[in-house]
């Protein structure tokens, strides 16, 4: 009746975060035998959104400031198959590093151009793409010095209950990678498909650099095999 | 990659941002018969509110089925975010019977600052005891305690279901 998460989906007791200490379980999960709720999951299509939700950098009247980027993907399950008409939110700080939010107080201009937050439906092929402004790195008060690598949060719906995840995808090469606590709470293996990678066939000549991140959810919270 | 699932990452605490969009803590009409409000309060550790939690829930149609036309405008999903004393509040309907050892229930995620990966947990009703006995989650649970704690308790507006992350009184949580 007892199961240990496995080693694809960080901890929840990390002592390293400092905020997991007061919010993490500290009785053994429990083992839920996926039935017919687990096994289904939401549908989104009757939700409006506008394909113009899926560009951070045209949603108010002059132009986002910042490094102009393309993000895309394709949401698929783990065994590779794509999940299509599915939705994927995203949110972020704006090139400043400065989040369009109440409780952020870091002392970086706001960009009265940029909100930060986009959605949009994969297509057939489980396809999702945004336009966006690559965010800036920002320091929290996690441990002394502390700053987040750049991130873009994902929220995405697979299937089914089981396949929900939320996850955050980084930038290749970020040197705050190898210091941040989130990052590290990943396994070695598994914390490279954190990592969008930097594509020139996606870039826009004259206008955006594109990055790649596919996002593969399934296996979560999954009771691991016992040999 | 196929194979290769993406980790989890925690939510943070700015997704209200993202996430807000959708108007879904009311799946239902509150005026519509067998409306029942579904609240409670998120709580850490130290007994203190979460109030930058996200809450999800999702359920099967009070005739069992999840599928979106199976009520009208039926998507089964709510999303509530806590509010500065950790409550959410859902407007929803029992959800059907799904089985003869499933006892009616709505599967609850929590995603929050903290939180690096989702807790989930289970909604069971309280006016259901015969159901609940025989429920099979539930009764592989020994202590009554826990088992307990994944019973909605009655409350003056509809059903209280308290999310204790952590110590005194723990939420059960579930893997699969």
């Amino acid at each position: 009746m007892i199961a240990a998460t496995t080693a694809l989906d960080p901890p929840y007791d990390w002592p390293a975060y400092r905020s997991s200490a007061l919010r993490c379980p500290h009785r053994p999960l429990l083992t839920l035998p996926a039935g017919p709720t687990e096994l289904h999951g939401p549908v989104f299509g009757h939700h409006r959104i506008d394909p113009a939700d899926a560009d951070l950098t045209a949603q108010h009247a002059g132009e986002a400031l910042g490094e102009r980027i393309i993000v895309t993907g394709r949401l698929l399950d783990a065994d590779g198959r794509p999940i299509a008409g599915q939705l994927v939110e995203i949110w972020q700080a704006n090139a400043a590093g400065r989040y369009a939010h109440g409780n952020d107080q870091h002392p970086a201009p706001l960009d009265p151009n940029f909100t930060g937050a986009g959605r949009c439906l994969t297509g057939g092929d489980g396809t999702y793409r945004f336009v966006t402004i690559k965010p800036g790195a920002y320091p929290w008060r996690n441990h002394p010095n502390a700053w987040r690598p750049a991130h873009i949060h994902f929220s995405v719906f697979g299937r089914t209950f089981t396949e929900r995840l939320v996850t955050q995808m980084y930038f290749p090469g970020d040197p705050l990678l190898d210091l941040d606590p989130i990052y590290q709470s990943v396994s070695d293996a598994a914390r490279p498909r954190l990592v969008s990678a930097f594509d020139l066939g996606t870039t826009t000549p004259e206008w955006a650099l594109g990055y790649t991140f596919d996002v593969v959810v399934g296996g979560h919270l999954a009771t691991p095999v016992v040999g | 990659m196929p194979g290769h699932p993406t980790p989890s990452q925690t939510v943070g605490p700015f997704f209200s941002l993202g996430v807000s969009w959708i108007d879904a803590d009311e799946l239902v009409d509150p005026g519509r018969s067998g409306a029942v409000v579904l609240l409670g309060r998120v709580l850490d550790g130290s007994g203190a509110p979460v109030p930058d939690a996200l809450v999800e829930i999702f359920q099967a149609s009070p005739t069992g089925r999840f599928d979106p036309n199976a009520e009208e405008r039926w998507s089964g999903f709510g999303r509530c975010l806590s509010d500065d004393d950790g409550t959410y509040r859902f407007v929803t309907v029992k959800p059907g019977a799904l089985g003869a050892h499933s006892a009616p229930h709505i599967d609850v995620s929590v995603f929050a600052r903290g939180l690096l990966q989702r807790v989930v947990t289970r909604c069971y009703f309280p006016d259901e005891p015969d159901a609940n006995r025989a429920d099979a989650v539930l009764r592989a649970i020994d202590d009554p305690a826990v088992r307990g704690s994944l019973v909605a308790v009655p409350d003056g507006e509809g059903l209280r279901f308290d999310i204790r992350l952590q110590g005194a009184g723990e939420t059960a949580f579930f893997a699969w």
